[in-house]
């Protein structure tokens, strides 16, 4: 596949992510931050948000099978997943965080454990999302192309 | 961003966040806009940063420093997260207040939640803006006036006086003439010009602010509408 034809491809790729709704902009705002002198910015700070989900995450599944749940601190780790989501664009998981939030305030363990499952599931689509952009952008990189700068116009 | 190719001046901005994704992003847009940084994970640690260390019983110590300098390493500005456990943005923000080496140090205020009482309680106590998270470059250009402002005080004026301050007793003169106007310093046309162009985050604010009276407790906030 020639560069132009991996250009369009990635183009269409992240206009999916975007309408979707998986990625919102924060994202173009972090690969704003990208820069020849920064040019693993964006994979270091979604690799970052990645290790810190994943160990939330299984900090959330332990709290939530104890005997006698613990909200605040649940809470307090879903305040944590949902600010990371945020700073990375990741519109689905955030929005999962927010209504995790919400079922924590009533206290519903059921409802808790639903959203938990839900918030597991939008972590895994958009590392698989991310992971198949990045490798596409690999693929353009080692062609000799360039990255696409993206605008929101939709 | 665009005054950067003139400026010979790099400005030290201290930023405060326990999250490590938070402290890359804020790093890396202030370092786009030409600001050298510092980055801590925790308010205690930077009051240590700035010089300002506690003692075991908690009574501050005063900086160990030369009275000419303000603190150990020259800060223009500290950006902190409002959510941190134990020290949170807020406490940080009133300890740098109540120093008398370090309340000129502007401080700015980031949070993911936009909880009005929470932003005009952080606005009485100091804070020149309030940012919500996650921050964008657009941001950062409002920082500017209130680093500029400090920083032109510090040459021209040794001791601790603060300009607004003049200004605001230059306005209570006038207040005695008209008793409908604001006790509170005109920003530059400039300044009120970029506030015009806030994003809704600002606005949100605003609207939940504006039934009230502005009184002289409060900042030379700008953004919040002059009007009476």
């Amino acid at each position: 596949m020639e560069v132009g034809q991996m250009q369009r491809q990635w183009l269409d790729y992240t206009r999916s992510l975007f309408i979707e709704g998986f990625l919102d902009g924060q994202f173009l705002q972090l690969e704003q931050l990208q820069d020849d002198n920064n040019p693993d910015f964006v994979v270091e700070v979604v690799s970052l948000f990645f290790q810190d989900s994943h160990k939330l995450l299984n900090d959330l599944t332990i709290a939530l099978d104890q005997k006698s749940v613990d909200f605040k601190k649940i809470d307090a780790h879903v305040h944590q997943l949902k600010g990371s989501s945020s700073s990375i664009g990741a519109q689905r998981v955030k929005n999962c965080c927010i209504a995790f939030r919400n079922f924590c305030e009533e206290q519903n363990t059921d409802a808790c454990l639903k959203c938990l499952h839900q918030v597991k599931q939008e972590c895994c689509l958009v590392k698989n999302k991310l992971e198949t952009l990045f490798r596409l952008e690999q693929q353009i990189m080692a062609a000799g192309g360039s990255i696409p700068m993206m605008e929101l116009s939709f | 961003m665009g005054m950067a190719a003139t400026e010979s001046q790099q400005f030290h901005v201290l930023a405060v966040d326990d999250s490590l994704i938070d402290r890359k992003l804020i790093e890396r847009l202030l370092r786009t806009s030409s600001y050298q940084v510092t980055t801590v994970d925790s308010g205690t640690k930077a009051l240590e940063f700035l010089g300002l260390r506690e003692n075991h019983d908690g009574t501050p110590n005063t900086p160990s420093v030369s009275p000419n300098n303000h603190q150990e390493v020259e800060v223009n500005m500290v950006i902190t997260d409002y959510c941190m456990p134990g020290m949170t943005g807020y406490d940080l923000l009133k300890k740098i207040k109540e120093s008398s080496s370090l309340r000129n140090i502007p401080v700015v205020i980031m949070s993911s939640e936009n909880v009005p009482s929470r932003i005009s309680r952080c606005l009485e106590e100091g804070a020149e803006e309030f940012f919500l998270k996650p921050v964008r470059l657009s941001d950062l250009n409002r920082l500017k006036p209130h680093i500029m402002k400090r920083s032109k005080l510090k040459d021209e004026d040794q001791k601790q006086q603060v300009i607004p301050e003049k200004i605001e007793n230059l306005l209570e003169v006038q207040k005695q003439h008209q008793p409908q106007e604001e006790a509170q310093p005109q920003p530059p046309l400039e300044q009120q010009q970029q506030n015009n162009n806030n994003s809704n985050k600002r606005k949100s604010m605003e609207q939940s602010l504006s039934p009230e009276p502005t009184d002289r407790t409060r900042p030379r906030y700008s953004g919040i509408a002059t009007v009476v």
